[in-house]
């Protein structure tokens, strides 16, 4: 990898812009989405940006289940979006189709339309789930690009097992 | 130069569609909006991206499962879809909820009638270009969204009322802090409402703007802030009270709230002025919380019936219509939600306005689309559009029948 693109890839991951598609959602996503860029939680820290184009993006957030009439709004959208692209589905709906499962105008999980990225489960999930999510979707696409930091300290694994059966002990 | 050749020159009328990707709309909907230089002539709306049918998803579900899918209608106004579903059932099922249930479910409704008003207040302030008082008002709306988590588990879609009362009691604790957090709230919804007022960066945007006069409010229809906005005193929790609006009505304490001035000014009014008064009513509400049970058991089957139940939402009037036949399940359920009272009045207030001003105009109504979408037919066969009076459309319907025999 040459040194400017690996400076582009530095960059990518520093100052990700994201864009935001409803697709057929009850707001209940979007306003704890917006609520995650809002003061308290201030996603914006990460370099996080919510742009209004599908063409200065680089992830879409959606929510909702695909309904019908949105599908080839959908695909055209997320045609438009300029490479790498990447999708983030937020909320039930947006994973599997949610409580709309089923219904005769919807697809059921933005997956049947467009592929996806990273799912972040919940109905809503709470603005620090949807923080937590895009900061793990950072670490991963700072790993894809080989621009990862290097760690000083090995990280410990999480043993759920024994921290279990810490909390067993306990009580 | 003579003045014999000049020629007028009319700017030429051109479409522009805002939609169904929009940044200034939050959830897809499309409108069509023709304008003439900077003026907008005529306006058309196109909706039904959102259409996710759950009115027949409904009828294949059992009460207490449309209640949780009655709240994902729209996730702004969770509890008021989910406890008008419930009233409805109970009133279909003829049995009476305790008296603290009554007044817990009241409560839940005001303390979201208080959010979604903040919420809007936050996006108006955005829709005028004034993001600091976007990012404040959207910092203070933590509070109400905090009372609501402690209140019921969840900050969105707050699954509180179920079929006979409500699932989680308020503790002795919990009444003391709300009652605490409401003053804090009470504190700075004044100072909103002095900066909304006083503020000229807000103010000018606003002043003047969306006109809906108060007849054509009563033409078209209109419900909630932007009836009140034009002085159409519509307000379901004082023309007809249920629950613990009885009992707020009968002390006499709260008074509807309603402006003359008939545009976004006042409609952005009437909603910072209501969100005060709905905090003083939840304080009420909390100061004279009844003792007792929160749930009455009620048979999963409801005898065959047929009902109405109404409720002032935060956009406006919110009706159920519910039949039920004897069974678990409903046999038709018909939701009429405020923002589709209010789409007929948003095509007058758009005429004539400079194009700029469309996004606080669409605005000013807090549209909801997820409320709202439902199936049309329409013809795209010719681009002709023709109004068809209704006795027209009669004569023709009933021709169709003939050359069909009913069948369809």
């Amino acid at each position: 990898m040459g040194f400017l693109q690996k400076l582009i890839n530095k960059a990518r991951v520093k100052s990700p812009y994201v864009f935001h598609f409803n697709s057929g959602s009850c707001n209940g996503c979007d306003i704890e989405i917006l609520a995650a860029l809002m003061p308290r939680l201030d996603l914006e820290r990460f370099g996080v940006k919510l742009v209004g184009s599908p063409r200065h993006a680089d992830i879409m957030l959606i929510t909702g289940p695909v309904t019908e009439q949105i599908r080839p709004r959908l695909q055209r959208i997320y045609e438009q979006m300029a490479e790498p692209k990447f999708v983030v589905a937020v909320g039930s709906c947006a994973c599997s189709g949610g409580v709309f499962r089923g219904g005769y105008n919807v697809l059921g999980g933005v997956d049947q339309a467009i592929p996806v990225t990273a799912y972040i489960p919940g109905c809503p999930p709470k603005p620090t789930a949807i923080t937590f999510g895009a900061y793990k979707l950072l670490e991963v696409l700072s790993k894809a690009f080989g621009v990862a930091e290097k760690k000083e300290k090995e990280e410990v694994p999480f043993d759920i097992t024994a921290a279990q059966s810490e909390g067993v002990a306990e009580t | 130069m003579s003045t014999g050749n000049r020629k007028t020159v009319t700017p030429p009328r051109v479409t522009i569609p805002i939609g169904p990707q929009h940044p200034a709309l939050k959830e897809p909907g499309m409108f069509k909006l023709t304008i003439e230089g900077e003026r907008i002539v005529d306006a058309e709306v196109n909706i039904g991206y959102n259409h996710r049918g759950i009115e027949k998803l409904a009828e294949s579900k059992t009460h207490l499962q449309v209640l949780y899918l009655a709240e994902r209608i729209c996730g702004i106004c969770s509890a008021t879809h989910n406890g008008n579903y419930a009233q409805a059932v109970e009133m279909a099922a003829e049995v009476e909820i305790p008296e603290r249930a009554k007044f817990i479910r009241t409560l839940t409704w005001e303390l979201e009638r208080i959010h979604s008003h903040i919420l809007w207040l936050g996006v108006a302030f955005h829709e005028v270009g004034f993001d600091t008082a976007f990012m404040y008002s959207w910092r203070d709306r933590e509070i109400v969204m905090d009372m609501l988590e402690d209140l019921s588990g969840n900050r969105v879609n707050y699954s509180m009322n179920t079929i006979g009362g409500v699932r989680r009691n308020v503790s002795e604790e919990l009444r003391s802090s709300l009652l605490t957090r409401l003053d804090k709230l009470e504190e700075r919804m004044i100072y909103y409402r002095d900066v909304a007022i006083q503020e000229k960066t807000f103010w000018n945007r606003v002043d003047g703007v969306g006109v809906l006069e108060t007849s054509v409010a009563r033409a078209t229809g209109a419900v909630g802030p932007t009836a009140r906005g034009s002085n159409v005193p519509v307000d379901v929790r004082f023309n007809d009270p249920t629950q613990a609006y009885v009992h707020l009505r009968d002390s006499g304490e709260f008074e509807m709230i309603l402006s003359e001035r008939c545009d976004v000014a006042g409609r952005a009014i009437v909603r910072v002025v209501e969100t005060i008064e709905s905090i003083k009513m939840c304080r009420w509400l909390l100061q004279n919380l009844p003792d007792g049970p929160i749930r009455e058991r009620v048979r999963p089957r409801v005898q065959p019936n047929e009902v109405l139940a109404r409720y002032e939402a935060p956009r406006g009037e919110v009706v159920h219509y519910l039949v039920t036949n004897g069974t678990d399940k409903p046999e038709r359920w018909k939701v009429r939600a405020p923002t589709h009272a209010n789409w007929v009045s948003m095509r007058h207030t758009l005429i004539g306005n400079y194009l700029a001003d469309a996004p606080i105009i669409l605005a000013a109504i807090d549209p909801c689309f997820s409320c709202t979408d439902r199936v049309t037919i329409v013809d795209t066969d010719d681009n002709l559009i023709e109004s068809v009076p209704l006795d027209i459309m009669r004569v023709r319907a009933n021709k169709w029948y003939r050359q069909n025999g009913g069948k369809f």
